[in-house]
């Protein structure tokens, strides 16, 4: 299964109708997808407008693969369950997001060499069907705390 | 000790969630925008404050007096947010008080610190930064949430 997500705070028609054209040509591949007030109706993949945590944890958690936003709750889930991830910046020129953080964020950490990145939708079908004949592992994990120096900075000066 | 920690749903409350180990010894208890994130904290107290956009004056209001409220309740020694809206009107609501109040701003930002950030270092005993190239005199880089 395909998880699809693009968070809590405004939609993604452009990422939601692309999965949605491609995905009959996944070998019956089935999609989940949170779409949250996307207006574009997918006909190929099983939607939800909002998740409760434990709801997106357990489609998470079955997923093979990730498609996702840039937005960072996705991006510390995918890293800390070692899950494959590709994730498709919002972007201003689109009328997605109020800023380009999301291309900051997918151009850190696609150099960092921690994930995916599609920045634009036409190379997604392509990329998804490379991850999944090769069964593409995550390319980077992380524990599931912060780091120790933030932990202990925040513990002494809580205490000081 | 207390220490309420504040986060909206989503990438800000999965953040805060990583710092849970600073708070092993105090009494820790959570504030977000959604009732189902109490789920995600079963062994602490959790409250719900409707979410907020900057950008709209009104709900700002509504969230600072809010939060306010739910600081006079709970009294907390110490708040740590990693943001947004709501996490900002905890910080501005929390000095006003006298509470110790730290700002972590989102690993998101790493071009500039965020425009909450940027109120926040105003009010904020401590803002922390998860970018070392943003840290400056004000702004303490000391790791991330990764």
């Amino acid at each position: 299964m395909i998880f699809v997500t693009i968070g809590t705070q405004e939609p993604f028609d452009r990422l939601i109708k692309t999965v949605d054209e491609f995905a009959p040509e996944l070998n019956g591949m089935p999609i989940v997808a949170q779409v949250f007030n996307s207006t574009y109706k997918a006909r190929n993949m099983k939607t939800f407008d909002f998740l409760t945590p434990k709801e997106f944890e357990d489609y998470f958690q079955q997923a093979s693969l990730i498609i996702s936003h840039a937005g960072m709750g996705t991006i510390i889930s995918a890293l800390t369950i070692a899950k494959p991830i590709v994730i498709v910046p919002r972007q201003v020129k689109y009328h997605e997001h109020r800023n380009d953080h999301q291309m900051a964020t997918a151009k850190r950490f696609e150099a960092l060499g921690y994930v995916n990145v599609v920045y634009e939708e036409q190379h997604l079908k392509a990329k998804v069907l490379e991850m999944l004949q090769t069964n593409g592992q995550a390319k980077h994990t992380i524990g599931n705390v912060a780091s120790n120096n933030l932990i202990d900075s925040i513990r002494a000066f809580i205490s000081s | 000790m207390k220490v309420l920690a504040i986060a909206s749903i989503g990438g800000h409350w999965i953040q805060l969630l990583r710092l849970k180990p600073a708070f092993n010894n105090v009494n820790l208890e959570f504030v977000s925008t959604n009732e189902c994130c109490a789920a995600m904290v079963p062994e602490h107290t959790f409250y719900a404050v409707p979410d907020s956009n900057r950008s709209n004056k009104i709900d700002v209001l509504k969230s600072f007096w809010n939060i306010s409220k739910l600081l006079v309740k709970t009294r907390p020694d110490a708040i740590i947010t990693t943001g947004a809206a709501p996490g900002l009107m905890g910080i501005i609501a929390g000095k006003m008080l006298g509470i110790k109040t730290i700002w972590i701003d989102s690993i998101a930002n790493i071009d500039e610190l965020s425009m909450s950030g940027k109120i926040a270092m105003k009010f904020a005993d401590r803002v922390y930064t998860q970018w070392p190239h943003l840290a400056n005199t004000k702004v303490l880089y000391s790791g991330s949430v990764l």
